[in-house]
């Protein structure tokens, strides 16, 4: 197998374990690149990438535009706040303007659930999901257990579980599909009233207490509290919050096993997370950041090797 | 399909110690020069002329590398089969150094073109040389000829010439492999 199954990457729900396997041994290649002298190939030097973003984002509009710029693509970027969605552009004209100068593959984050695969149907140029509002954010999920496989040796049978704010978040769900495709074993911890209702349809257990889910994992990721997700209040305060489910030092002391620590970022220091644990050895945050550009490279080096303009 | 012997155990042994000694004459000690394989198929002829150098000419240190070409190859998406990358393992810089590329078989020229632009990545070396242990003649696309031959072969047509090494196939041999 050394092709994807797809021509886009809309979220891990449509893509296979062997995909993700593609992806994972690819980006070990791209990892070896990104810390070369001279961190560039030549791959994508006659590919244009558009990063259309919707919605605000920094880490991973960084994250995609320098995996771009180190596969040597052109790079053309869009937010909406700046542009004629403003005026009342449609997303689908939107996007065949800008197609109509030439782009070979869309990049897009957007805050409606279902965009990038509504564009797919609409127009042709490889999509790549960059989260799409409380649906998916696949290129997170790969990275994030990329970086589990890395620590870890193997994803395959490690407990994970998900802690937060599971009903806003794309990462949470992205997360779930990727672990169980891989085999691991996931649990959700979290405030009841940010538990989505039929959250156990999906094969993952629901843990209220913290405490208890620490002890039962090899890995917790800590998701964001998404205060601007929020249009009611879904717990009291944020320092009950914290109280509850915020990670501290003197619960991983009381461990008997030490765990490991993601965060997708940004970073709510103090609430989910306290400083000096984000800032141990056992969080693997910037190791997070790092393997996301090499992921997002294997992302876009295998779906551009789909898009075969030179054919006979 | 038919095949024929090119090169037995004993003519590749030979071969070897003649590249191993061309490459003393131009290099003395190596302590300035390193020897890097290309993926997937040189690093096993790279591997043989460090063991050589190593162990019969007792060279003290030889730096070797391993380059994988596939992200900096001209084919890419041009060919029907999806490229598939191999491991990179260059842990020295190349920068003003003598650097020995090392292939099996020099064809197009094109791998070659490609692993010059890829070793660029680790640095700006003082000088590249080549050595395949087979020549293709009459086949090249590229203005690239090597500094170091095993042997030069007329090969034509959609005749491949395969190399084949005691860690991989089982045997030290060359064939000359007749696709009809």
């Amino acid at each position: 197998m050394s092709e994807l199954s797809v021509n886009h990457l809309l979220g891990i729900k449509y893509i296979t374990e062997a995909d993700i396997q593609l992806i994972f041994e690819t980006a070990d290649h791209f990892k070896e690149v990104i810390n070369r002298p001279i961190k560039k190939v030549p791959s994508l030097r006659d590919i244009t990438i558009a990063n259309l973003f919707f919605e605000n984002s920094t880490r991973t509009r960084l994250s995609f535009e320098l995996a771009e710029k180190r596969l040597s693509a052109d790079v053309v970027n869009f937010s909406a706040a700046s542009s004629s969605v403003k005026k009342g552009e449609t997303l689908v004209d939107t996007v065949n303007n800008i197609l109509s100068m030439k782009v070979d593959m869309v990049v897009m984050r957007h805050p409606n659930p279902g965009a990038g695969v509504f564009l797919s149907k609409h127009i042709n140029a490889s999509i790549v999901n960059a989260g799409d509002g409380a649906h998916e954010h696949p290129t997170q999920a790969l990275l994030d257990s990329y970086s589990i496989r890395e620590r870890l040796g193997d994803v395959a049978g490690k407990n994970v579980v998900i802690v937060g704010d599971i009903l806003h978040s794309r990462v949470a769900l992205s997360n779930i599909f990727a672990l169980q495709k891989l085999g691991a074993n996931v649990k959700v911890c979290g405030p009841k009233t940010l538990m989505p209702k039929y959250i156990e349809k999906l094969g993952v257990t629901f843990e209220p207490n913290l405490v208890n889910a620490l002890n039962w994992c090899d890995v917790a990721n800590m998701l964001r509290v998404q205060n601007e997700r929020m249009d009611i209040s879904y717990f009291p305060s944020t320092r009950e919050y914290t109280q509850q489910f915020g990670v501290n030092k003197k619960i991983l002391a009381s461990l008997d096993k030490e765990i490991v620590l993601m965060h997708p970022g940004p970073i709510n220091r103090g609430v989910e997370i306290t400083s000096d644990v984000a800032d141990s050895k056992q969080a693997i945050i910037l190791d997070q950041v790092e393997n996301g550009v090499a992921v997002r490279m294997a992302v876009l080096y295998l779906l551009a090797s789909k898009i075969k303009q030179y054919e006979n | 399909m038919s095949q024929k012997v090119l090169l037995n155990a004993t003519e590749i042994h030979i071969a070897l110690h003649r590249l191993a000694c061309q490459l003393i004459e131009n290099h003395d000690n190596f302590e300035n020069t390193v020897l890097i394989g290309i993926q997937p198929r040189g690093i096993f002829l790279a591997e043989r002329l460090k063991g050589l150098l190593v162990s019969e000419y007792k060279i003290k240190k030889v730096q070797l590398g391993k380059l994988d070409i596939t992200f900096y190859r001209d084919d890419f998406r041009r060919s029907g089969t999806p490229l598939e990358a191999n491991k990179t393992h260059i842990d020295f810089v190349v920068e003003n150094k003598k650097v020995v590329l090392i292939d099996d078989v020099l064809y197009t020229g094109r791998s070659i073109r490609s692993a010059l632009t890829a070793i660029q990545s680790f640095g700006r070396p003082d000088e590249i040389e080549l050595l395949t242990l087979i020549d293709r003649r009459f086949s090249r696309h590229l203005p690239i000829q090597p500094d170091y031959r095993g042997r030069q072969v007329d090969a034509i047509g959609d005749e491949k010439v395969k190399v084949c090494w005691t860690e991989n196939e089982g045997e030290d041999a060359v064939y000359l492999v007749n696709s009809d």
